[in-house]
C-alpha cells in the first residue's frame, strides 16, 4: 500500500491502454450486462417463490414460465462474464507485452553511463514485476471497480424499488462493514511492514550466509552463525503471526457484519410481510441480495489498495521508458571500412562525475600492429580508457582519432566492429560454446572456430567436454571455471578478427 | 512432508482446537436458512412479531458466535503454521551449515536459498490455509446438501446431482491450468534471464552491435510468453460463468421441483425458499475447496523438497577423538589422490608432501591444475579418495571439525567479507579477540593504514562481500581475520592477487615472522610471490610435476621454469 505521491504513472498508462479502447469499450459494456442479468435473476426466482402459494393453488406454467425467463437472463449473464474475462485478459496480456517490448528495446538504446549507475536488480523487477503488478492491479483493479461500484448502485435501486424501508436497513448497516475491514486493514499494513522488514533481513541473512558457507565453515563458526539466526527467526515468528492473524480477521468479521444485516433484513423483511408490504419472494430477494451486497465492498476497498500499487509500479515503468537515450549517430556519420590501425588519443580529459578527476590531458599514439599495455593501480583509469575508445563513454575534452577521423564522427556500428574486446568481468551468453565463440562473426566457418580456440587453448578443454562445440553453457557459466571462461571471451574476440584487439586483465 | 509433521509437535493443541472451532463455525452457518424458514412459517404465517424478532436476535447471537469462533480458530491456525515454519526453517538452515562442501557443491547454494525462503512460506500459508478450511469447505458443502434431505429427499437429489458436476467443472479447469500456469512461469524465466543476461553483457553485446538481434530475440520469447498466458487465461475464464450458470440451473431445477411439492402440500413456500439459500452456500466453498486443494497440494511439493535437503545426510563426518595439546605443527599427505563427485579425472594424483613448523610451502600451477583442491584437502573440506592427510601426525578424519578447523587459519581464493564493521570481521575469526589483538592482525595484514583512514576505524562500516572496499583492502582484511587465530597452519589461497607486488612483499615477510612460527601454505600464479619458499609445488594437470625450491625447480621443472619466464617476459 506504497502512498503514490504523484499520479505521474498514470498518464504514460493511458497512452498504452488507449490503444486498445474499443475493447474497453466491449468490456464495459458486457460488464453493465453481466451485472444486470445477476441482479435480475434473483428477482424473478423471488416472483416464481410467490407463486408457490400452497397446495393446490400454484400456477405452475406461470412458474415454468418465469423460470425459463430466468434461465434465458443467466445464460447471458454467464456469456457476458465470459465475454468480459477474455477480453480483459487480451488487453492486460497486450498491455504487459506492448510495455516489456519498449523496455527491453530501451536498455538497447541507453547509454552505458545510465546502466552503469543503475543497479540491474532494480530495472529487472521494473521489467518484469512491476510490470505484472501494474497489468493486474490497474487492468483488473478497473473492471472490479467498475463491476463493484455497478452492482452496488444497481442493488440499492432494485431494493429501494422493492422495499425502500428495508433497503434503508441495508443501506445503514453496510457502512459498518466498510468501516471494519479498513480499520483492520490499517492496522494489519503496520505489521505486514514489520514483517516483510524482519523477513528481509532474514532473507538478506541467508543470501550472505549460504552464499559464503565454505568461509563460514572453514572458521567452524556455524553454531555462530546459526545462532543470529535463530534469533532474527525468533522475531520473525512474533511478527509473522501478528501479520497473519490480524489480516485473516478481515473475513470473520465482515461475515458477522453480513450477518447482522443478513438477520436485520430477515426480521424487518419478516414483520414487513405481515403488514403485506412484501411478499415472501420478494423477501429472499431481499436476503439473496443481503447475502452478497457487502462483497463488493470489500472488494472494491482492497481494488482501490491495488490500484494505488499499480500506480506506484507504473511510475517505475515508465520513469525507466522516459529516460534520455543514447545520442543517436549524426546524420553524417561516416562507416569505418578500410583502416590502417592508426589510433591517436589527443588531449582527453574525462571523468565519471565532476568532483572526481579521472583522465586529464591523455594523449597517445599508436601505430598498426603495436601493442600497448596499460599499467596503474586500481581506480586509474584502465577500465575508463577501454570505456572510452569504445565509445561506451564520449570523452569530456579531447578526442581520440581512428585513422584521423575522430571517433564520434563514425557511425558506433562500424567503430565498436573494428575492435576484438576481453573484458575482465568475463560474460557468456546463455547459448553452447559454438554461438557463444561465433556470436562476433556469425558466418565464421567450424574451421576458423577451432583454429581460434586452438590458439586460445580453448580447443583442449573444449573437446574433453561431453558434447564438446555443443556443451551448453547455464545463465553463470556455472559449469565452467573461471579461467576456461575467461579463455572462451578471448576466443570470442580472436575469431570476428579485428583490427583492433582491446583486453582488460583477462589473465588474471 | 511426512518427515516435516514431526516440528508440528508443540502444536497439538492448535492442530485439533483450530479445524474444530471452524466447524462450530460452519455449523452455525448452515443452521441460518433454517431459522429463515421458521420466521416465514411460524412467524409470518402466525402474524407473531415477537417471535420473529426474537429469530432475528438468535440470528445475529450466531453470527457473534461464529465471530468469536472463527477468531480463536485463525489464531490457533496462525500460530500453529507460524510456529511450525519457524521450526522447521531453524532446523534447516542450521542442518545446512553442517553439510559438507561435497554436499553443498551437489545441491548448490541457490537451492537452499529458495528452500530456507519462498519454500518455507507456502508451507506455511499450505499449513495455514489446510487448519482453516480443510473440514470447513467440504462440512458447508455436504452439510447443506443433508440439510436439503432434511427437508425434502427430492429436492435434495437436485443436490446430489449438482454439487459431483459443479465440483467436475471447477476441479478440471483448475487442474488443467495448473501445468499450463507452470509453463507460462517457464517462459517468464526465460524473460527474466534474457533481461538480467543483457543487462550484464550491455559491454559486449554493444562491442559486438548485437542490439537489433536482441531486441528481435526478446521480441520472440516476449510474445511467446503473452500467447501463453491468453491460452491459460482463456481456460481459467470459463471456470466462474460456467459454475454461475450451472449453480443457477440447478436453482432452477431444485425451485420447479419445489412448485411441483408444494402443489401437491408436501412442501411450503418456506421450506422452498430454505433449499434456495442452501444452493446458493456450496457454489463459494467450492471455489474456496478447489483452490485449498491447489495451495496444499503446491505446500506438499515444497515441503518435499524441505524435506530432501533435510533428509541429506554429511558424508563427512567428524571424529570426536579428545584434543591433544602440541605444541609443533606438521602436515603430511601420503600418496593423496582426489576426484570430485561427478568429475570424471582425478583432480589430484598421487601427492606426498610434507611440511613442518614454521616452514613455507607454495602451490603453483595453471588454472584448474589443482591448487585449491589440495588446500581444500587439508583443511578436510573433501575426503581424499585414496591416500591420507595427517595433520600434527594424525589423519584429518580422526579430528573434531572445530578441533582442526581451529588450527587452521584460511584466507580462501575470492576473499568474502561480511556485512558489519571491521572489528566484527575480524572477530569472525576469533570471538575473544581484544582490540589490541584485532589492530596487531591488521598490521601484520598490511590492513592497519587504511583501516586507520576510514571513518570510524575498527568501527568502519564495511556492506555485504566488503562492496565498499576495493579489491586489495578486502584481501588484506581477509588475511588478518585469518591471522587473528593465531593458527598452526596459515593457508593462504590466491590472496594477494589484488596486491601491488611491494605491499605483497611486505605481506608476505610480516606473515613469515608470526611468533607462532605456523605451517605456512600460499597457492598463487604469480611465482614471485612463491620465490622465499622453504619449498614449491609445482602442479600440472593434478600432479606434483616438481617439489623444491625455487633454484632447483628454475634448473629441473620445465612447467615451473615456463611459468616464472613468460611471467618475467611480461614485466
Amino acid at each position: 500500500m506504497k502512498k503514490s505521491k504523484g499520479m505521474g504513472g498514470l498518464k504514460p498508462s493511458l497512452t498504452y491502454i488507449s490503444r486498445y479502447r474499443l475493447l474497453i469499450a466491449g468490456t464495459l459494456l458486457l460488464a453493465v450486462i453481466g451485472t444486470a442479468s445477476m441482479l435480475w435473476v434473483p428477482i424473478i426466482i423471488g416472483d416464481t417463490i410467490d407463486l408457490l402459494i400452497g397446495e393446490g393453488s400454484v400456477a405452475l406454467s406461470a412458474v415454468l414460465t418465469e423460470l425459463c425467463k430466468a434461465a434465458v437472463i443467466f445464460c447471458i449473464g454467464g456469456i457476458a462474464m465470459w465475454g468480459m474475462s477474455l477480453i480483459n485478459n487480451r488487453i492486460t496480456y497486450q498491455v504487459v507485452r506492448d510495455i516489456r517490448r519498449d523496455a527491453f528495446e530501451k536498455i538497447q538504446h541507453l547509454p552505458i553511463s545510465y546502466l552503469d549507475s543503475h543497479p540491474h536488480g532494480d530495472i529487472v523487477s521494473r521489467i518484469i514485476a512491476d510490470v505484472d503488478q501494474f497489468s493486474e492491479g490497474l487492468l483488473m483493479g478497473f473492471t472490479q471497480l467498475f463491476t463493484g461500484v455497478l452492482t452496488i448502485l444497481a442493488t440499492l435501486v432494485f431494493m429501494f424499488v422493492i422495499h425502500p424501508l428495508i433497503a434503508a436497513v441495508v443501506v445503514v448497516l453496510t457502512p459498518l462493514s466498510l468501516f471494519i475491514a479498513n480499520f483492520i486493514a490499517g492496522k494489519t499494513y503496520r505489521f505486514f511492514r514489520d514483517q516483510s522488514t524482519i523477513r528481509g533481513e532474514q532473507t538478506d541473512y541467508i543470501n550472505e550466509m549460504v552464499e559464503n558457507i565454505k568461509t563460514v565453515k572453514a572458521f567452524s563458526n556455524e553454531e555462530k552463525v546459526i545462532g543470529k539466526f535463530k534469533e532474527i527467526n525468533g522475531r520473525l515468528q512474533i511478527s509473522s503471526l501478528k501479520a497473519i492473524f490480524f489480516s485473516s480477521l478481515t473475513n470473520p468479521t465482515t461475515r458477522f457484519v453480513n450477518s447482522v444485516v443478513y438477520a436485520a433484513v430477515a426480521g424487518f423483511g419478516a414483520i414487513a410481510v405481515i403488514g403485506g408490504g412484501l411478499t415472501a419472494g420478494g423477501l429472499s430477494v431481499f436476503l439473496s441480495y443481503a447475502n452478497q451486497y457487502t462483497k463488493p465492498f470489500n472488494e472494491i476497498s482492497g481494488v482501490l489498495a491495488e490500484f494505488q500499487n499499480a500506480l506506484a509500479c507504473a511510475e517505475r515503468i515508465f520513469e525507466f521508458l522516459a529516460a534520455e537515450q543514447e545520442q543517436p549517430d549524426p546524420a553524417d556519420a561516416g562507416v569505418l571500412r578500410e583502416v590502417s590501425g592508426r589510433l591517436s588519443v589527443e588531449n582527453v580529459s574525462f571523468s565519471y562525475s565532476p568532483d572526481r578527476r579521472l583522465l586529464e590531458n591523455f594523449s597517445l599514439e599508436v601505430a598498426s600492429g603495436q601493442k600497448i599495455a596499460i599499467v596503474g593501480p586500481t581506480g586509474c583509469g584502465k577500465t575508463t580508457f577501454i570505456n572510452l575508445l569504445m565509445r561506451f563513454y564520449d570523452v569530456n575534452g579531447g578526442a581520440i582519432l581512428i585513422d584521423g577521423r575522430d571517433i564520434r564522427s563514425i557511425t558506433r556500428q562500424s567503430l565498436r566492429l573494428s575492435y576484438g574486446m576481453v573484458l575482465q568481468e568475463t560474460w557468456l551468453k546463455q547459448g553452447t560454446i559454438r554461438e557463444n565463440l561465433k556470436l562476433g562473426r556469425p558466418d565464421a566457418t567450424d574451421a576458423d572456430m577451432i583454429e581460434a580456440a586452438k590458439k586460445t587453448y580453448c580447443h583442449g578443454f573444449i573437446s574433453r567436454l561431453e558434447k564438446g562445440y555443443d556443451t551448453v553453457i547455464s545463465e553463470s557459466g556455472g559449469n565452467l571455471s573461471n579461467g576456461q571462461k575467461q579463455l572462451l571471451c578471448i576466443a570470442r574476440a580472436m575469431i570476428s578478427d579485428p583490427h583492433f584487439l582491446i583486453v582488460d586483465k583477462a589473465t588474471a | 512432508m511426512k518427515k516435516l509433521l514431526k516440528y508440528m509437535r508443540g502444536y497439538r493443541r492448535e492442530c485439533i482446537l483450530g479445524p474444530l472451532l471452524k466447524l462450530a463455525e460452519a455449523s452455525l452457518e448452515l443452521i441460518v436458512p433454517y431459522v429463515i424458514m421458521n420466521i416465514i412459517n411460524i412467524g409470518i404465517l402466525n402474524g407473531d412479531k415477537a417471535y420473529i424478532i426474537g429469530r432475528m436476535l438468535l440470528l445475529v447471537g450466531m453470527g457473534l458466535a461464529g465471530l468469536l469462533f472463527s477468531v480463536a480458530a485463525q489464531y490457533f491456525s496462525a500460530r500453529a503454521a507460524v510456529g511450525f515454519s519457524s521450526k522447521v526453517r531453524a532446523a534447516l538452515f542450521a542442518h545446512i551449515m553442517h553439510l559438507g562442501y561435497p554436499e553443498i557443491d551437489r545441491m548448490g547454494k541457490s537451492t537452499f536459498i529458495t528452500r530456507l525462503t519462498s519454500d518455507l512460506n507456502q508451507v506455511q500459508a499450505g499449513v495455514n490455509l489446510t487448519l482453516r478450511l480443510f473440514l470447513r469447505s467440504p462440512f458447508i458443502v455436504f452439510g447443506a446438501m443433508i440439510c436439503a434431505f432434511t427437508i425434502d429427499l427430492q429436492a435434495a437429489l437436485v443436490f446430489v446431482v449438482a454439487i459431483p458436476v459443479l465440483a467436475a467443472v471447477v476441479f478440471a479447469i483448475m487442474l488443467s491450468t495448473i501445468p499450463l500456469y507452470k509453463k507460462v512461469q517457464q517462459k517468464l524465466d526465460r524473460i527474466l534471464s534474457k533481461t538480467r543476461e543483457n543487462l550484464s553483457g550491455v559491454r559486449m553485446l554493444r562491442a559486438l552491435c548485437k542490439e537489433s538481434e536482441e531486441i528481435d530475440d526478446f521480441a520472440e520469447k516476449n510474445q511467446d510468453l503473452s500467447r501463453a498466458q491468453r491460452f491459460v487465461g482463456k481456460l481459467s475464464a470459463l471456470m466462474n460463468p460456467l459454475a454461475y450458470v450451472l449453480i443457477n440451473a440447478a436453482i432452477i431445477v431444485l425451485i420447479y421441483v419445489g412448485a411441483l411439492k408444494v402443489q401437491h402440500g408436501v412442501l411450503t413456500q418456506a421450506a422452498v425458499i430454505a433449499l434456495y439459500n442452501y444452493m446458493s452456500q456450496i457454489l463459494v466453498e467450492l471455489i474456496k475447496l478447489a483452490n485449498l486443494i491447489i495451495t496444499i497440494t503446491k505446500a506438499v511439493a515444497c515441503g518435499n523438497r524441505v524435506e530432501a535437503v533435510l533428509e541429506s545426510d554429511a558424508s563427512l563426518l567428524p571424529s570426536r577423538l579428545p584434543p591433544e595439546i602440541k605444541g609443533t605443527h606438521t602436515v603430511e599427505l601420503r600418496r593423496v589422490s582426489f576426484r570430485y563427485e561427478g568429475g570424471g579425472d582425478n583432480a589430484l594424483t598421487d601427492i606426498s608432501l610434507t611440511a613442518d613448523d614454521g616452514e613455507t610451502v607454495g602451490i603453483i600451477g595453471g588454472t584448474g591444475s589443482g591448487k585449491t583442491t589440495l588446500i581444500n584437502l587439508i583443511c578436510r573440506f573433501y575426503e581424499a579418495t585414496e591416500g591420507e592427510v595427517l595433520i600434527d601426525g594424525r589423519p584429518v578424519a580422526s579430528y573434531d571439525f572445530a578441533e582442526l578447523r581451529g588450527k587452521i587459519g584460511i584466507v580462501p581464493q575470492g576473499a568474502a567479507l561480511f556485512g558489519g564493521t571491521v572489528r566484527s570481521n575480524l572477530l569472525f575469526g576469533r570471538e575473544d579477540a581484544t582490540d589490541d589483538e584485532i589492530w596487531e592482525a591488521l598490521e601484520r595484514a598490511q590492513a592497519a593504514d587504511f583501516v586507520r583512514e576510514k571513518p570510524g576505524m575498527l568501527d568502519f562500516e564495511i556492506e555485504q562481500g566488503g562492496k565498499n572496499l576495493s579489491g586489495g583492502q578486502r584481501q588484506r582484511l581477509t588475511v588478518a581475520r585469518a591471522l587473528i587465530r593465531n593458527p598452526g597452519i596459515l593457508i593462504l589461497d590466491d590472496s594477494s592477487s589484488a596486491l601491488d607486488y611491494a605491499t605483497d612483499l611486505a605481506l608476505r615477510r610480516a606473515v613469515r615472522q608470526l611468533p607462532g612460527r605456523p605451517v605456512i601454505f600460499i597457492v598463487s600464479q604469480r611465482a614471485s610471490s612463491l620465490r622465499g619458499s622453504d619449498r614449491i609445488v609445482v602442479l600440472d594437470e593434478g600432479r606434483a610435476v616438481g617439489i623444491g625450491t625455487h633454484e632447483q625447480l628454475y634448473e629441473s621443472c620445465v612447467v615451473y621454469r615456463e611459468i616464472c619466464d613468460s611471467q618475467s617476459r611480461i614485466r
